[in-house]
């Protein structure tokens, strides 16, 4: 389903990563990065809930927002717990969403609805992942050091926020696709571009449809996480089974580390990754006019260690934002 | 409409370098072998512990230095690189192990560290009795025949 909005846009936003982003290409586009994973705390989980907290008081500093309707965000843990401990914090009220690693185009997604609307002035919308603590509860123990399959990705680590008003100013959100979950098949957990690219392509379609446009109306279409391999699959899965020419395409994933250099395998992952991209390197390019409409995708892999353990193959969803520079 | 997803995904999908991997494992395991065998030498010569026990003495030298490298941060590097040639030894065995318990230790002794060190390596203790129990009722009943 795609819903269009005439009044909400993206105001701000605020980027803080860890030590392995701040290493790769796009360094020099982040608010903030951190040396070291833990961030001054104790426990990767403390971490991440500080780089959320962090993320959005850095926000409402830069734009000088004193009062937050709504909080809209999540994250990769059980319980979205580093979400739910960082806006105990805070003085607002909060949605929590899990949508995996499309957490942050469904938290745009809903945050335009209710601005669109007017049901409310100001809207942070967050997510953040954290290598260390997504290791620890999905995979094997940080320390671990067993070989992995080139398909294997690497959970970003930061926090990305984003303030949405009716207020003209920034990055317009023209309209979003809330996307089907997707199953396809695959039982490979070292291999989520393999589980997620379906359903990448069945928003992208999906999205198309409703909005009766062509692929080339946009200047470029952006997927979350689907790294080196999944970026081949999307584009060859596209053209057979759409038709569709994905030409002017990226993979946020394949953009944020240096990926011949850093130990990130096919590339990155999380919920940080798609936003951590958008939000410094792709605005501040469309800032500037090299892209004027784009179309992001984040693909979310609804992944659980039990599941996966029952021999369960691994749904997938991704949510699409359609965003413009203001005219 | 056909749909041709886990063609594409196959083609898409590299092949692992296994023979390059199996080599690796294979130098680096007979290194393993080398200085295994040279403590058990080391402890028979010097210091006069009889065969048996300088086995089991060269066996814990291994773990307490892949637990220590390990709690220093760079034995999980080692063993990306080697893969089998340090997963098969006690090395492995004790890494796997260490590496839990260093993932948990925030979380308390018993509720953290206890119920979570064997986490990875609890498997091949279980399947490790088994096996012996199992290889020793078959020698114990092959011997009476």
């Amino acid at each position: 389903m795609t819903i269009k909005y005439n009044n909400a846009y993206i105001n701000d936003t605020i980027t803080i990563t860890g030590p392995y982003e701040a290493e790769g290409p796009l360094k020099n586009y982040f608010d903030k990065s951190y040396k070291d994973l833990y961030f001054n705390e104790k426990t990767w989980e403390q971490a991440e809930i500080k780089l959320i907290k962090e993320s959005i008081d850095l926000l409402k500093e830069k734009t000088n927002i004193k009062n937050i309707d709504i909080l809209i965000g999540g994250d990769l843990l059980n319980q979205i717990v580093a979400s739910n401990y960082a806006t105990a914090k805070i003085d607002a009220s909060f949605i929590g969403i899990y949508a995996a690693c499309s957490t942050s185009t469904l938290g745009l997604i809903l945050g335009a609805n209710f601005i669109d609307k007017k049901q409310a002035k100001n809207i942070i919308t967050f997510t953040s992942s954290h290598n260390n603590a997504a290791e620890k509860q999905y995979r094997y123990p940080v320390e671990y050091g067993g070989p992995k399959p080139k398909t294997t990705t690497f959970t970003a680590t930061g926090a990305a926020s984003a303030l949405i008003t009716q207020n003209k100013k920034g990055i317009k959100i023209e309209s979003g696709t809330i996307g089907k979950v997707i199953d396809s098949k695959t039982t490979n957990v070292f291999h989520m571009g393999a589980v997620m690219a379906k359903a990448a392509a069945d928003t992208i379609y999906q999205h198309l449809q409703d909005t009766k446009r062509d692929i080339d109306y946009y200047d470029l279409v952006l997927t979350g996480d689907l790294g080196k391999y999944g970026k081949e699959i999307l584009k060859t899965y596209m053209k057979d089974k759409y038709n569709i020419n994905l030409k002017n395409y990226n993979d946020t994933g394949t953009m944020i580390y240096d990926i011949e250099k850093e130990p990130v395998y096919a590339g990155a992952s999380g919920p940080a990754c798609a936003p951590l991209v958008t939000y410094s390197y792709i605005f501040k390019e469309m800032k500037k006019g090299k892209y004027k409409k784009i179309l992001l995708v984040a693909t979310g892999a609804l992944m659980n260690p039990s599941m996966t353990n029952q021999k369960l193959s691994i749904p997938a969803v991704a949510h699409a934002v359609s965003l413009e520079v203001i005219q | 409409m056909k749909d041709n997803y886990q063609k594409i995904v196959d083609e898409n999908t590299p092949k692992e370098d296994t023979i390059n991997n199996a080599i690796i494992a294979f130098i680096t395991g007979g290194i393993m072998g080398v200085i295994g065998n040279f403590l058990i030498d080391f402890y028979e010569t010097y210091l006069l512990i009889p065969n048996k026990e300088a086995t089991v003495c060269m066996l814990i030298t291994l773990i307490f230095i892949s637990c220590l490298l390990t709690s220093l941060g760079f034995f999980d590097k080692w063993v990306n690189f080697c893969k089998c040639g340090l997963i098969i030894p006690i090395t492995g065995f004790a890494h796997a192990t260490q590496s839990a318990a260093l993932e948990y230790r925030k979380e308390g002794l018993v509720t953290g560290i206890g119920a979570n060190m064997l986490k990875l390596s609890g498997a091949v203790i279980i399947y490790g009795i088994i096996g012996s129990f199992v290889f020793s009722l078959i020698r114990t009943l092959v011997g009476l025949v």
